[in-house]
């Protein structure tokens, strides 16, 4: 379970570029919980999720994940038990190491001189063919060779390849195109239900965003201005959500790609 | 010409192990290290200084122990104080200078003509099966060899992988969980351990040490490994870890024939600067040179 209690971040404080982007939020997740997040530009979003990952420290509020206060602690230790993956598919994977070197670096297993078992190479074979990308043949080229979606699909198994407490999507699936964004989005789907991941999703898809998962967050100003779940959630179509943001932010829904993408 | 080759091969050999520390630092971890030069020196030095007081193996370890430290505060100065990595680099530089000379005991030169060093303590036991005069092959063959191995299976484990991951993409490393400031220590301190064998092994077997000896090092090692890039282009970390020693090799051969045809010595560092220049912009140049050409083209209508 996740508890974010009262967070806020002022970027640039005390100059003509002091922006507020977070202020004030307070969200809980629970252990289960597949919640997608939507907003306009620069709403808070990714900052948000920065936050939780530890890219920065809050200026004030405290982040409670499963019983432990990680307020302050530093984000590779935080990455341990939060996986993370970004819109630009080259973040997550390191181009130059093999398919292999970049899954054993995330799987992590044994000490900082230990090498690869011949057992592991064939667990983490295993691992790469449920992909289904034919990538299991090709664990010893460099990452760089792959495409956008198969480097995505390799980031998105290296993230949860020792499940995380938290899972976050930041529109992992936007960058791909189409029927590849599509592939990724089922991949997604599939390792969180059978890992049972907590995960929070940014998304530009209205559609996807009230069909995927069981919760629906909107962001605007560095708050959250409407949370949706359950019976109120399932009968909703987008015209509703969008209707609802102008209601509870005082003006339109303004997101280049969400409207693009209607 | 025999023995013109097997010079070349006992100084490239020796200075293969400080362009297989630039392999690690510069070409896996993605650090400029210009701290090269003075740590050169110090590993010279150490290495001196403790074998004229009478213990020829101790030195050479005690040269690699001053290199991991001169490598830790570089890696400290760069990711925990601030320092731009560069700068770090250039300040250590200027700091060793000092402390080289007074590690040598405030002189800037010191002489081993009558010092058991690992060069003599071997030529000794060669003498014996009447190889007398292969000793420095031995060492620096023998050096090499283990410095190549262990980077080789060093870059394989768990750290090396991070230490790679770090130069390739820091992104991806604090998502892994693994600290980026802990790989570069790390990776800093092993590289520079490297560099101060290879001071102690030049200094060794020339007999003598110079507060200059490695000036300009950090060049001539970026041109060997670049050459050696030049002439195995595997994305293997195996193959790019002898190509490095064979570009260490090739740079001493090349740069031996070019004395034999009466380049003064001096020419080295200028030669070295012009290769590393070469190798670096040579691909730049070439992938500016379509918007280039039509520049040229439009001048012309």
């Amino acid at each position: 379970m996740l508890i974010i209690n009262d967070i806020s971040k002022t970027f640039n404080p005390g100059t003509v570029n002091e922006k507020t982007a977070l202020s004030h939020l307070s969200l809980t997740v629970n252990d289960g919980d597949f919640i997608s997040i939507i907003g306009s530009n620069g709403a808070g979003k990714s900052t948000l999720f920065n936050a939780i990952a530890g890219s920065f420290m809050t200026d004030e509020g405290r982040i409670v994940l499963d019983g432990v206060d990680i307020t302050m602690t530093p984000e590779h230790v935080r990455a341990r038990s939060i996986g993370r993956l970004f819109q630009d598919p080259q973040k997550g994977t390191a181009p130059d190491m093999s398919i292999e070197e970049n899954l054993a670096l995330a799987a992590g297993s044994g000490g900082w001189l230990s090498r690869l078992s011949r057992r592991e190479r064939s667990d983490l074979r295993e691992r790469v063919a449920v992909l289904g990308m034919g990538l299991e043949d090709r664990m010893s080229s460099p990452v760089g060779l792959l495409s956008g979606g198969q480097r995505q699909a390799l980031a998105l198994l290296m993230a949860t390849i020792n499940p995380p407490k938290l899972l976050l999507l930041d529109e992992h699936t936007a960058a791909l195109d189409p029927a590849t964004s599509e592939k990724v989005g089922e991949l997604t789907d599939k390792i969180v239900a059978t890992n049972r991941l907590t995960c929070l999703m940014i998304t530009h898809n209205l559609t996807s965003a009230l069909q995927q998962g069981n919760r629906t967050l909107m962001m605007e100003g560095g708050r959250i201005i409407l949370d949706i779940s359950g019976s109120k959630r399932d009968g909703m179509v987008v015209d509703d959500l969008l209707e609802m943001f102008k209601t509870e932010a005082g003006h339109k829904l303004d997101n280049d790609r969400i409207l693009l993408a209607r | 010409m025999l023995p013109l080759f097997q010079t070349a091969l006992e100084l490239g050999l020796i200075s293969s192990l400080t362009v297989l520390a630039l392999f690690l630092s510069y070409s896996m971890l993605n650090v400029c290290d210009l701290s090269t030069d003075g740590c050169f020196t110090l590993g010279a030095a150490v290495g001196a200084v403790v074998a004229i007081s009478g213990h020829p193996y101790l030195s050479v370890i005690a040269a690699m122990v001053a290199g991991v430290a001169s490598g830790f505060i570089t890696a400290f100065l760069q990711t925990r104080m601030g320092v731009d990595s560069l700068l770090a680099g250039i300040i250590m530089n200027t700091a060793l200078y000092s402390v080289n000379i007074g590690i040598m005991g405030g002189s800037s030169l010191l002489n081993m003509n009558r010092t058991d060093t690992i060069f003599t303590k071997l030529s000794d036991l060669l003498s014996g099966i009447n190889l007398t005069g292969f000793e420095k092959l031995v060492i620096s063959g023998v050096a090499a060899v283990i410095v190549a191995a262990f980077l080789y299976l060093f870059l394989k484990t768990k750290i090396g992988l991070a230490i790679r991951a770090t130069g390739n993409n820091p992104d991806m490393v604090r998502s892994s969980s693994v600290n980026p400031v802990m790989t570069t220590i790390v990776g800093l301190c092993v590289s520079n351990a490297f560099t101060a064998l290879s001071g102690c092994l030049l200094a060794q077997s020339q007999k003598s040490v110079n507060i200059d000896i490695g000036s300009g090092m950090v060049t001539v090692a970026l041109a060997s490994l670049l050459i050696g890039s030049t002439f195995i282009r595997s994305r293997r970390i195996g193959f790019r870890i002898i190509g490095t020693v064979l570009g260490a090799f090739i740079f001493r051969l090349v740069y031996t024939i070019a004395l034999r045809f009466n380049m003064p010595a001096y020419m080295l560092k200028l030669v070295s600067s012009v290769i590393v220049i070469i190798a670096i912009s040579g691909p730049y140049l070439k992938s500016r040179y379509p918007e280039f050409a039509r520049r040229l083209e439009k001048k012309r209508c």
